[in-house]
C-alpha cells in the first residue's frame, strides 16, 4: 500500500508539471508586509526555488488550483478561502480545485483557532484573486490589440465587450504569466459578489460521503507500526516501575518501551496493542496532590472569600457605589471541567530518521508541533516536515500537540515509522480540559434601578484569567471591580471552543437577567439602556463595538417576537467574543413538569458572511455545542482520576435533544470578523433565562440537568 | 490467529486475525477500508456503523468470528458510484462539518430507509438518535435523511 492521505505540496508540483504551461501566481495570502503577488515560472517551481507564500495556479485546461493552508476541522475553511479567491478572480467555481497545503514557512498564521482565519486573510485572498484577473484581462487585451478597459472577466473567460470576442482563462494563462504584476488592484464592490455570501457546498463532500481516507487516523504508510500509550490515570501520579513482559509476549506485539510517565505498547495492529496494553503491570507514585471534585468545591468557596486576587479592572469607586446602593444583587455560578472529545481521537504519525523527521496528522497548530518536536529531539526545524490531514473535530484540543510529540519521541526510541493512536478513554482521561470555574457577580442599583456598581470575581482551576474584564457591561457602569484567583492544579487544562467565555457568558448573561428583574426592567431594554449609557458617557477601556452589539440585540428581539409570544417562555442573551456579536432568544415550554427548549433564534454580526452554508453551520453547531455542554456534560474527579471516560458516562447532546434553530445575519458590509466560536457563548444564558421565566428558578451551575428544576416533576 | 474469509462490499476478502478482533479493526487495519470510523469503541457513538446482512451494526464491538458468511457493506460499498440517495442528499444539504461521524450516520440511515423508505421525522429521529455528531450537525442530518427518502 502507499500513502492514503495525499501529499498536497508534491501533488501540486506534479500537477503543474503535467499540465505544462499556465499561470502560476505565488502570492502572499498571509503576510501583510508583502502582499504583492509575483508570477513564477513552472521551472522555478519545479526546482523548488520559490520565494513566495502560497499559490494559485491556472492550468492551460482552465483548472484553477488554490492551496488552502489552514487546518480544516469542520469550520469549512477549505471551501471559504478558495471562494474568496475565486470571487475576485471571476473564476468558474466548477473549475476550481482545492488542495490542503502542508506546513510551510511561506504561510503566516497557518493554524486554526481564535475564530481568526477569515478576518486575518480576507483582504489578502481578495487581492490574490483580483491580481490574477487583472493579468488575464491584460493578456487578452494584448491578444486582441484592444484597450484593457474594453475587456471584462466572468466565469473563467475574458470578453471583449465591443466585438464579443472571448478567450478562456486556460487559453490565456500562458500569456497572462508574462504580464507584469500590478502593485495594486481594484477589488470588487460587494454588491457584485457572485459567490461570497451564497450557499456554496463543502468541496470535500464527495470524499466524506464515500468514506475516502481524509483523516489522520486513516493515514497508512508501508512499514509503519501502531502504538498506544498507557499514561497515569490519576493527575498527580508519576511512573515508578512497569513490567511489560506479558504484554510483550502477546500476538502482534513488537515492543514495550517507556519514556517520561508513559509506557508504550508497539505492535502490528490496533486491536493487538489495545489488548496488550491491558496486560501491562504498572506502579505509579505520588508526585503531587491527588485532587477530587469535592476538594475543588471547598476550594472554590474558600478562594472566593479568602484568595489572593489579581485585579483585572477597576473603574470609579466600587465600595461607595455598594454602600450607597438602594439594592444589591448577588449571584454565584459554577461550571465543571469538560472534555473536548472530538469524534476522531488524538493520533499522529511520526518517522524519525537519521536525516530528518516526517510528521503526518491532525493538528490545529502545525508550526507549534514542528517547533516542539524540534526542541524535543534537538533536530532543526528545516529537517522536519509536517503534512496536514483533515481533523475529525478539534474544539481546541488539537491546539496542544502532546500526541504529536509523543509520536515523535516514540519513533526516535523504536527507530521506526509509528502511528500513535489514543483511545477515546485516553482522550477523556489524559487531560487539557475546559477549566472548572466559579464566578461571583455583585450589582448595585440606585433607587431608579440604574446599575451603579458592578463586581465580578472569577476563581478558576488552571484557568489563567477567567474573566474578560473589558467586555460588556464594562464601559457602561461607573464603578467596576473585576478580579480573579487561580488555583494551580496537576489536572491539565487548555483552550476549549470559545475559551473561558463558553461558561463566563452564561454566568454573566444569567446575572444581568437577574439584575434587570431586580431593577424592574425588561431584560432587552435593560441591556440597551446600558449600551446607550456607554455610548453617551463611556467608562474606561471598551473593547466591543457598542453599535454592533445594539444591532444584534434589536434584530434578535424583532426576529424572535420578543415579548409578543404567549405560548412560550423566552430568555435573552447577547455576547461579544473574539471579534463578533451574537444575540440569542430561547423559547422554553413545560412538558410533564420539565422545561424543554423548543427553539433558539440567533442573530449574528460576523461582518461579511463568506459561505452562507458554512456560516449557518457554525452558528447552529455552536448553539448545539453550547446547549449540549451547558445541559449535560461534566467531568468529575476522584483522587486525581476522572469518573467519566467514554460516551457511556460522559453525556453529549443527541439529535432528539436539539431544538429548532433559526439563524439570521446582520448584513452591514463590515469585513469578516470570525464565526467559529462566537455563537456558542450566548446559548447557556438564553436557555437559563427562559427556564427562569418558565419555572421561576434561576440556574447557577452546569450541567443544568443536575439542577433541581430538571429533577422535580410537578 | 486464524484466516477469516469475509464477504465485504460484494467481494471475498481475507484477514489473518484473532477471533475477538472487532470487525471495525479488521476493516481498517487489515482490509484497508478506513471509511468506517473508530469513535468510542463501546458502541455508543455510531461512527463505526456498517451493514451486516442489511442491519445497521456497530462494528467496533462485533467480533470477526461472528461475521461468518454474512454480507458486510461499508460506506465504500454503499453504492458503486457514490450516488446512493443518501450520499447525494448529504452533498445537497451540505451536511458535514468535520465529517468524521458521517459515514456512520449515512450507514445508519441507509439501513433505516431500506426497511422503511418513507420514515416520519419522528422515526428518523428515533433511529438517528444513537449516532453522535460532535459538531452538532443534527438538523442537516435529519433533513438529508428526509430528502433522500423523498427520492427513493
Amino acid at each position: 500500500m502507499t500513502s492514503k492521505t495525499t501529499n498536497s505540496r508534491r501533488d501540486f508540483l506534479k500537477m503543474t508539471a503535467i499540465t505544462g504551461g499556465g499561470l502560476v501566481l505565488g502570492f502572499n495570502w498571509f503576510n501583510a508586509e508583502a502582499s504583492v503577488p509575483v508570477v513564477i515560472s513552472n521551472s522555478a517551481m519545479a526546482a523548488g526555488n520559490i520565494g513566495f507564500n502560497s499559490y494559485l495556479s491556472i492550468a492551460t485546461d482552465g483548472v484553477v488550483t488554490i492551496m488552502s493552508p489552514n487546518p480544516e476541522l469542520g469550520q469549512n475553511i477549505i471551501t471559504s478561502f478558495p471562494m474568496v479567491v475565486a470571487e475576485e478572480l471571476e473564476a468558474d467555481w466548477k473549475k476550481v480545485k482545492v488542495l490542503q497545503a502542508n506546513l510551510d514557512n511561506k504561510f503566516d498564521r497557518q493554524l486554526t483557532g481564535g475564530s481568526g482565519a477569515v478576518p486575518h486573510s480576507w483582504k489578502l485572498l481578495r487581492n490574490a484573486g483580483a491580481t490574477a484577473k487583472f493579468m488575464l484581462i491584460e493578456a487578452a487585451a494584448k491578444v486582441w490589440s484592444v484597450p484593457s478597459s474594453e475587456c471584462t472577466a466572468a466565469n473563467s473567460f475574458v470578453t471583449h465587450s465591443r466585438t464579443g470576442k472571448k478567450l478562456s482563462y486556460g487559453e490565456l494563462a500562458e500569456a497572462a504569466s508574462k504580464i507584469p504584476v500590478p502593485s495594486s488592484v481594484k477589488l470588487k464592490d460587494r454588491k457584485d459578489f457572485k459567490l461570497i455570501g451564497k450557499s456554496v457546498r463543502n468541496v470535500e463532500n464527495r470524499k466524506i460521503v464515500t468514506g475516502q481516507p481524509l483523516f489522520g487516523l486513516d493515514f497508512y504508510r508501508e512499514g509503519m507500526v501502531y502504538a498506544m500509550i498507557q499514561r497515569p490515570e490519576q493527575f498527580g501520579m508519576k511512573l515508578k516501575s512497569f513490567d511489560g513482559s506479558i504484554a510483550k509476549s502477546m500476538p502482534g506485539i513488537i515492543d514495550v518501551v517507556s519514556f517520561k510517565n508513559n509506557v508504550a505498547v508497539v505492535g502490528k495492529s490496533t486491536w493487538q496493542i489495545l489488548k496488550a496494553r491491558k496486560m501491562l503491570k504498572i506502579e505509579y507514585e505520588k508526585e503531587f496532590d491527588l485532587e477530587s471534585t469535592e476538594d475543588h468545591d471547598k476550594l472554590f468557596l474558600n478562594l472566593m472569600d479568602n484568595g489572593q486576587a489579581t485585579v483585572r479592572r477597576k473603574d470609579g469607586d466600587v465600595d461607595a457605589a455598594f454602600k450607597n446602593a438602594a439594592k444589591v444583587i448577588k449571584g454565584e455560578y459554577q461550571c465543571p471541567f469538560i472534555s473536548h472529545s472530538p469524534m476522531e481521537p488524538m493520533n499522529f504519525f511520526a518517522h524519525v530518521r537519521q536525516d530528518g523527521v516526517e510528521l503526518v496528522g491532525p493538528t490545529q497548530t502545525p508550526a507549534r508541533a514542528r517547533a516542539e518536536v524540534s526542541q524535543l529531539l534537538k533536530i532543526p526545524e528545516d529537517k522536519i516536515t509536517l503534512q496536514l490531514t483533515r481533523l475529525g473535530g478539534g474544539f481546541g484540543r488539537r491546539l496542544k500537540n502532546d500526541f504529536a510529540t509523543e509520536a515523535a519521541e516514540l519513533s526516535s526510541i523504536i527507530k521506526a515509522p509509528v502511528k500513535l493512536i489514543w483511545s477515546k478513554e485516553d482522550d477523556m482521561t489524559a487531560g487539557t480540559y475546559r477549566p472548572a470555574c466559579r464566578y461571583r457577580f455583585e450589582a448595585a442599583l440606585d433607587a431608579a434601578g440604574n446599575l451603579t456598581g458592578y463586581k465580578l470575581r472569577g476563581v478558576g482551576i488552571n484557568s489563567g484569567n477567567p474573566t474578560r474584564e473589558h467586555n460588556f457591561p464594562s464601559g457602561a457602569v461607573d464603578n467596576v471591580l473585576i478580579d480573579s484567583v487561580e488555583h494551580k492544579s496537576p489536572i491539565t487544562t487548555g483552550a476549549w471552543r470559545a475559551p473561558i467565555t463558553n461558561f463566563l457568558a452564561f454566568a454573566e448573561q444569567a446575572f444581568i437577567d437577574e439584575v434587570a428583574q431586580a431593577a424592574g426592567k425588561d431584560p432587552v431594554q435593560f441591556r440597551l439602556d446600558l449600551l446607550a449609557k456607554a455610548k453617551k458617557s463611556p467608562v474606561g477601556d471598551i473593547r466591543y463595538d457598542i453599535s454592533r452589539m445594539e444591532g444584534v440585540i434589536k434584530m434578535a428581539a424583532e426576529k424572535s417576537g420578543w415579548g409578543k409570544k404567549k405560548d412560550v417562555s423566552q430568555g435573552f442573551s447577547v455576547y461579544f467574543s473574539h471579534a463578533s456579536y451574537v444575540a440569542q432568544v430561547a423559547d422554553v415550554i413545560m412538558r410533564n413538569g420539565l422545561p424543554v427548549v423548543k427553539k433558539i433564534c440567533a442573530v449574528s454580526d460576523c461582518g461579511q458572511v463568506v459561505s452562507m452554508n458554512g456560516a449557518s453551520h457554525q452558528v447552529m453547531g455552536g448553539i448545539v455545542d453550547g446547549l449540549g455542554h451547558a445541559m449535560y456534560s461534566k467531568l468529575s474527579f476522584r483522587d486525581g482520576a476522572v469518573d467519566q471516560n467514554n460516551y457511556n458516562t460522559y453525556r453529549l447532546i443527541k439529535m432528539k435533544e436539539v431544538p429548532e434553530i433559526e439563524t439570521h445575519f446582520v448584513d452591514n458590509g463590515i469585513d469578516p470578523t470570525g464565526l467559529g466560536e462566537p455563537a456558542l457563548p450566548p446559548t447557556g444564558g438564553a436557555v437559563a433565562n427562559a427556564i427562569f421565566k418558565a419555572t421561576g428558578k434561576r440556574l447557577r451551575n452546569q450541567p443544568f440537568i443536575e439542577e433541581d428544576v430538571f429533577k422535580t416533576v410537578s | 490467529m486464524a484466516i477469516y474469509k469475509l464477504q465485504v462490499n460484494g467481494k471475498t476478502l481475507q484477514a489473518d486475525v484473532e477471533a475477538d478482533t472487532p470487525l471495525l479493526w479488521v476493516l481498517r487495519d487489515h482490509l484497508g477500508l478506513v471509511g468506517t470510523k473508530y469513535g468510542c469503541g463501546i458502541a455508543q457513538c455510531g461512527s463505526c456503523t456498517v451493514h451486516v446482512n442489511g442491519s445497521a451494526t456497530r462494528s467496533c464491538v462485533y467480533p470477526v468470528s461472528a461475521v461468518g458468511n454474512s454480507q458486510v457493506i461499508t460506506i465504500e460499498g454503499l453504492s458503486e458510484k457514490g450516488d446512493h440517495p443518501l450520499q447525494l442528499a448529504w452533498d445537497e444539504i451540505d451536511v458535514a462539518q468535520c465529517g468524521y461521524c458521517q459515514a456512520g450516520q449515512i450507514m445508519t440511515a441507509a439501513a433505516l430507509l431500506k426497511q422503511n423508505p418513507k420514515p416520519s421525522m419522528d422515526e428518523i429521529e428515533v433511529t438517528m438518535n444513537g449516532n453522535i455528531c460532535r459538531c452538532g450537525a443534527y438538523h442537516r442530518i435529519r433533513d438529508a435523511v428526509k430528502l433522500a427518502s423523498s427520492k427513493i
